[in-house]
């Protein structure tokens, strides 16, 4: 734990896990994969070792499946070379690919339901006898496959009718079969409960052992910690670093995966301090207990007061959406209660949260927020509109004036309502939700990653409209990977880890290191030296939330789970 | 130049050409083409035939447009023609004075009504149990002209009832009466949507059902409400087909004309795939059939060929609305471009 | 560590939601299920249930039919669905292969037309029925391909590409004439008319020795062949079945080839019935066939089926049209009630299994 002042080298530099030294499997030097108007790969490089488990690390946009992509031959790079055993390779698909032994496994399990899973095994490249499908050569085949990862599984059973995480297994069964050099397994963890990621692992750790070289994408800390021998760690695009699991400490992975960015908000360094609002011992608009959704987020416990700004702080599948949209009505809650004022609602349809005039903006901008087709104007009064019926039309006259103060007020270009949303930039596409929302004149704004992909300026116009609502007295929860960002807006800050909430912290000399600490380890590292100027105002941490995490320690991941203790990782990572 | 490019982009464009050219068409072939003239007060012409004509295609196609816009289709406004074309005739034929109005309207509103009920029906299907339209719909164009049989009893039933036949053939004001009453539902619909925010939430439950639903647009009620309309306006069409030959067919009314009704919407540029309609696209298609099918009768092709030319017509428009032909052209428009800017170039 | 090793010890069991249940679910043992639960199982599998109900209906009817009508238990009866469904069992067939896809075919009963039409026309003028039988397949075979392409290369919707061949198909047999040619060639009529014994006073068509061939042909491709597999595996999910290297495209575009192709010898079949080409004939055929795939048990969205459950659902519609026969009083429309509310309850029970299911 002390070696942390001595950062892991990046990739050029770094050794071999091992003193044995062989040559990387894979070997992708220099890769840049550009899209219109992004850049989504800058000049990255990657390799991977046979018989090591590899996990590649970061957020939102870092490039992950992008670099995934080019290696499994989806997308065709611009630059960079991709060397496969010692061989320059160039893939036009993932077929190519998997024949050379690279498979896939996606988060979602890319099976047949309702074909066998001997057929989701052996499909293309069947056995075959006299022009016909060798039925029982394929079974015999498969339910070798099948027991040498150690599955009870009939073969000739649909697959529809087994669990997620079977399916899971059986996806392995099929990529392994093709002599599989280079197994990915992408996000295989995201809906399987702590025994069967421990199934997982157990089959992962035996591949491993057979020299398969194995990508682990994963949200969860625990679990890249529990199974990697080493990570390599993107962020927007660029590589920030490969290092040894062992030897990098959680909080600077963390770290190294958000950054910090600079951006363009002197005018608001004022910050928002908790203080102004909890003098005035406002009311509580909204508050959640014991709130949580079965494989979403577990029960948790989110007040938020009149006027006040609440950041979700923690990573990607920590739960920050999940929560989000139970409040929003998206999806339904299935334990716990919400009050508005006290009173006890059930929100079952954003529609009646809109009636109670919460609004959700969400994350996915395009599938979940705009209406492409339709202009800004109509983007703009369509939740308005809902909110009063079909046959309460608001005036054309009104719609107008509508449409143009927000377009004035937001800024948002070009300035025509009747221009189509499609059109328009990401973060002007933005300022038409924002616009949206606004225009049913919420109490409670629920923004889900409003910055995410758009530019600096729009960015820094949003975060300054933030406060301004919040200092006329709306309510607003705000959700960002950035973490700077979270504490410059909010009053309040609620750490989430693995889908629970482990931190619920007043706004008051918090620092991005102490909400780092809280979401790499769920506590504070108080033994850490580097840390230790900033103990007071994670002391509140400490006490106020996360003892009672430690004593409802739920199923939801492997290192809470019991046996499996997070103290495995280390052990088993110096056998590659 | 601008203007035209303006123009060339419209949705409208196409269909508009479409309708031109095939006037152009039988302007050669038969010169009396455009004269409208007046004898006894009502209005004749190659002109008005094509509109008393394709005014049956014309109302369910206006249903259809607000169905398809919602992402769905429906295949049984045939059936539901028939239906009310049996239930009309059917109570006429019951009552002791065919000939009065009381009982044409008495069986025009029932007819009407029970087509309210199966379009509910449809609604429930689709936006309740969540089938797919083309299949929940499948099951009424299945099942309807059996029903419409067992209502006719399988007899081809012919009324003499003046009222009810002023329906199909008669005019007002010099005007076709099925003119009137597809410029009635045209009106009515363009109204009820565009004047409320149906139009807006049909289409955008169309385009993005799950930020429709996010934005809190209630699609189950706005489903409902469109099957609803269609098969209304199918049973409206299905009146004015039965009145028109004054006798209900249970086999043969309404036969096709789903077809024709969901190739006028295509035609007139709203996309297969939900979302943004236009109504104005949806007539302009419903006159292009229609005149195409004058078109094969005045150039002397045997009538009964025209369904050859629909075809070809329906895979033109497919074939240029497909997002295959739209990436080849504009990859082929890039290069061009890229040819003509190296030209300045190098000028 | 696991349960997964440990062997269930109940029967069939029911998927555990989305990341939530166990995952030592796995059916094994198939020996080892009670009977009655496994019977549950099928009824409620996507895979079984439709066509078990679908059989367990047939059966019903037929019983009934034999308690109501005094002739009807009979062998020639059952004989006689086969023989006046000849074409339709072609035409299921054709359509489940379509319909196990996902997509389609609203074009077959205007193709059977048109090859009626062809075949009567052409062998009035003397062509000889080795040429005239071939060149229909061939000719509806390429319009099924161009249907094909037209679906998968400019993606139209195979609702609306088979509908632009449905209008194709019925003007072109307009154009060959309007009105019914009838067909003298003898070789057609042999086959009409000829009977081959089956012993006991049975008799059954060549027509029927055909379906049966294609039936069996159907059966071994879609179940025994790489080809076969991959029409499910596009049912099950395209975009897997592109992620796993199948040869997705090719497969799309051949099921309205042999849609096509079934929909030409079914309209051969049925000139053997009727001897004659008319343009209107098979007017609302298709119907009849995509009930008849949907009541066998094939799910509308694809990737569930066989094309034995197809040719149950032929019968089903061939049972109940002979029951009204029966009947006397009642009168045909109600044929097409009763496949429509036929239709409900099989698109309703889909709904309900999928459902659960997924």
């Amino acid at each position: 734990m002390t070696q942390q002042t001595e950062p892991a080298a990046p990739a050029q530099g770094a050794p071999p896990a091992t003193a044995t030294a062989p040559a990387p499997v894979v070997e992708m030097r220099g890769i840049s994969i550009g899209f219109p108007g992004v850049k989504a790969l800058d000049a990255v490089d990657f390799r991977m070792f046979p018989g090591e488990v590899h996990s590649l690390m970061g957020e939102n946009g870092a490039g992950k499946s992008t670099l995934i992509k080019a290696l499994t031959g989806v997308y065709g790079i611009d630059a960079g070379t991709i060397t496969l055993a010692g061989e320059r390779v160039s893939f036009a698909g993932p077929a190519q690919a998997q024949a050379a032994g690279i498979s896939t496994v996606y988060q979602e399990v890319n099976l047949l339901p309702n074909l066998s899973v001997a057929e989701n095994i052996m499909l293309g490249r069947e056995p075959r006898r006299f022009g016909g499908i060798d039925w029982r050569a394929m079974r015999r085949r498969s339910a070798e496959l099948l027991a040498g990862l150690g599955l009870d599984v009939d073969p000739w059973s649909l697959l529809g009718d087994h669990s997620l995480a079977v399916q899971q297994l059986i996806a392995i069964a099929r990529a392994i079969d093709v002599n599989a050099k280079v197994l990915i397994l992408d996000e295989p963890t995201s809906s399987l409960d702590a025994d069967e990621v421990a199934e997982l692992f157990r089959v992962i750790r035996s591949l491993k052992d057979q020299g398969v070289a194995i990508l682990f994408v994963s949200h969860f800390l625990d679990q890249v910690y529990e199974i990697c021998d080493r990570l390599t760690v993107l962020r927007n695009g660029q590589l920030v670093g490969e290092y040894l699991v062992d030897e990098l400490l959680r909080i600077d992975l963390v770290q190294k995966m958000i950054g910090k960015e600079l951006t363009a908000l002197d005018d608001l360094e004022h910050r928002a301090h908790a203080a102004v609002v909890d003098e005035t011992d406002a009311a509580t608009f909204v508050s959640a207990t014991k709130l949580g959704r079965r494989g979403a987020i577990e029960p948790a416990d989110l007040p938020i007061a009149v006027g006040e700004v609440v950041g979700l702080a923690g990573l990607l599948g920590s739960g920050r959406t999940e929560l989000a949209r139970l409040l929003g009505g998206i999806d339904r809650a299935d334990t716990g209660e919400l009050a508005i004022h006290g009173e006890h609602v059930r929100l079952r349809s954003p529609r009646q949260a809109i009636s109670k005039r919460i609004a959700f903006s969400s994350e996915n901008r395009r599938d979940e927020g705009i209406v492409g087709e339709l202009t800004v104007r109509d983007n703009i009064v369509l939740a308005l509109q809902a909110d009063r019926g079909w046959f309460r039309p608001i005036p054309k006259k009104k719609q107008d004036e509508l449409a143009q103060s927000y377009i004035q007020a937001l800024n948002i270009r070009p300035g025509n309502p009747d221009a189509l949303v499609r059109n328009l930039s990401g973060g002007n596409q933005q300022k038409v939700l924002l616009a949206r929302w606004l225009a049913i004149a919420p109490r409670l704004l629920i923004l889900d990653e409003p910055t995410r992909g758009i530019d600096i300026g729009a960015k820094a116009e949003i975060q300054k409209l933030v406060f301004n609502l919040a200092e006329n007295g709306m309510s607003v929860l705000f959700i960002s990977a950035e973490l700077e960002e979270v504490l410059r807006l909010s009053h309040r800050v609620v750490v989430l880890r693995d889908r629970n909430v482990v931190a619920d912290l007043e706004n008051d000399g918090l620092t991005v290191d102490s909400l780092l600490a809280l979401i790499a380890d769920g506590r504070v590292a108080s033994d850490d030296e580097a840390l230790d100027e900033r103990a007071p105002a994670v002391a509140v941490a400490a006490v106020g939330s996360g003892a009672g995490r430690e004593a409802s320690a739920p199923a939801g991941s492997v290192a809470d789970a019991g046996p499996t203790a997070p103290t495995t990782p280390t052990t088993e990572g110096d056998r590659s | 130049m601008s203007a035209l490019a303006k123009m060339a982009s419209s949705r409208l464009f196409w269909p508009v050409v479409m309708l031109l050219v095939l006037f152009a068409i039988n302007l050669v072939a038969f010169p009396g083409f455009f004269e409208i003239t007046v004898r006894d007060g009502q209005l004749f012409g190659s002109l008005i035939d094509i509109l008393r004509n394709g005014a049956p295609t014309l109302i369910i196609a206006v249903g259809m447009t607000l169905v398809i816009a919602t992402r769905g289709i429906d295949l049984s406004v045939g059936a539901v023609a028939a239906i009310s074309g049996a239930v009309a005739c059917s109570i006429i034929l019951g009552s002791p004075d065919p000939g009065s109005l009381a009982t044409v309207a008495v069986a025009v509103t029932v007819a009407l009504l029970i087509s309210l009920v199966l379009g509910v029906w449809n609604g429930f299907l689709v936006a309740v149990l969540g089938i797919q339209p083309i299949i929940a719909t499948l099951i009424l164009m299945t099942a309807g002209r059996g029903v419409a049989m067992l209502i006719t009893e399988g007899q081809i039933l012919t009324v003499n009832s003046p009222p009810f036949k002023f329906l199909g053939s008669g005019f007002w004001l010099g005007v076709p009466i099925a003119v009137i009453i597809a410029a009635v539902v045209f009106g009515l619909a363009a109204l009820l949507t565009r004047r409320t925010a149906l139009g807006m939430f049909i289409e955008s439950v169309g385009i993005n059902p799950e930020a429709s639903r996010q934005a809190g647009v209630r699609a189950r009620g706005l489903l409902f409400a469109v099957y609803t309309f269609c098969a209304l306006c199918a049973a409206i069409a299905g009146l004015i087909l039965t009145a028109n030959t004054a006798a209900a067919d249970a086999n043969n009314t309404g036969l096709f004309i789903e077809l024709d009704a969901i190739l006028a919407v295509v035609i007139g540029g709203t996309s297969l795939a939900g979302g943004r309609y236009s109504l104005v696209g949806t007539l302009v298609g419903a006159l292009v059939i229609q005149t195409l099918v004058t078109t094969v009768y005045t150039v002397g092709i045997p009538p009964i060929a025209t369904m050859v030319f629909k075809a070809a017509v329906v895979t033109i428009v497919c074939l240029l609305q497909s997002p295959t032909t739209a990436e080849a052209l504009s990859g082929f428009r890039r290069r061009l471009a890229v040819r003509s800017g190296k030209g300045v170039a190098a000028s | 560590m696991t349960k997964l090793l440990e062997a269930p010890t109940t029967n069939h069991p029911p998927r555990p939601r989305r990341g939530t249940g166990p995952a030592r679910t796995a059916p094994t043992g198939r020996g080892r299920r009670r009977p009655l639960a496994a019977a549950l199982g099928v009824l409620t599998s996507p895979k079984y249930g439709p066509v078990t109900v679908t059989g367990l209906l047939f059966v019903a009817i037929f019983v009934i039919g034999g308690f109501r009508y005094r002739g009807f238990f009979s062998g020639q009866v059952f004989l006689n669905l086969f023989v006046d469904n000849a074409y339709l069992i072609v035409l299921a067939v054709g359509m489940t292969f379509v319909i196990l896809t996902g997509g389609i075919d609203l074009s077959v009963g205007a193709v059977v037309a048109l090859s009626g039409m062809i075949a009567a026309s052409l062998l009035q003028t003397g062509w000889s029925p080795g040429v005239v039988i071939p060149l229909i397949l061939v000719l509806t075979s390429i319009l099924g391909l161009l249907v094909g392409l037209m679906i998968h290369v400019f993606k139209v919707q195979p609702f609306i590409a088979t509908l632009a061949a449905m209008f194709l198909a019925r003007g072109l047999c307009y154009v060959i004439s309007q009105s019914s040619i009838s067909i003298t060639d003898p070789t057609f009529i042999q086959l009409a008319v000829s009977r081959i014994p089956l012993g006991a006073g049975l008799s059954i068509t060549p027509s029927v020795i055909i379906a049966l061939v294609v039936v069996g042909i159907a059966v071994w491709v879609l179940h025994g062949t790489r080809f076969g597999r991959t029409v499910y595996a596009i049912g099950g999910g395209e975009q897997s079945g592109l992620l796993m290297g199948l040869p997705v495209a090719r497969t799309k575009v051949l099921v309205y080839v042999i849609s096509g192709f079934c929909s030409g010898l079914a309209g051969v079949l049925f000139t053997f019935y009727t001897l004659s080409g008319y343009p209107l004939t098979a007017i609302g055929t298709e119907l009849d066939a995509i009930a008849a795939v949907v009541i066998g048990g094939t799910l509308l969205t694809g990737g569930y089926g066989f094309v034995l459950g197809s040719v149950l659902g032929v019968l089903v519609l061939g049972v109940i049209q002979t029951i009204i026969t029966f009947e006397g009083t009642l009168s045909s429309w109600w044929t097409k009630i009763f496949i429509g509310a036929l239709l409900l309850v099989f698109i309703i029970l889909q709904k309900v299994l999928t459902a659960r299911r997924r």
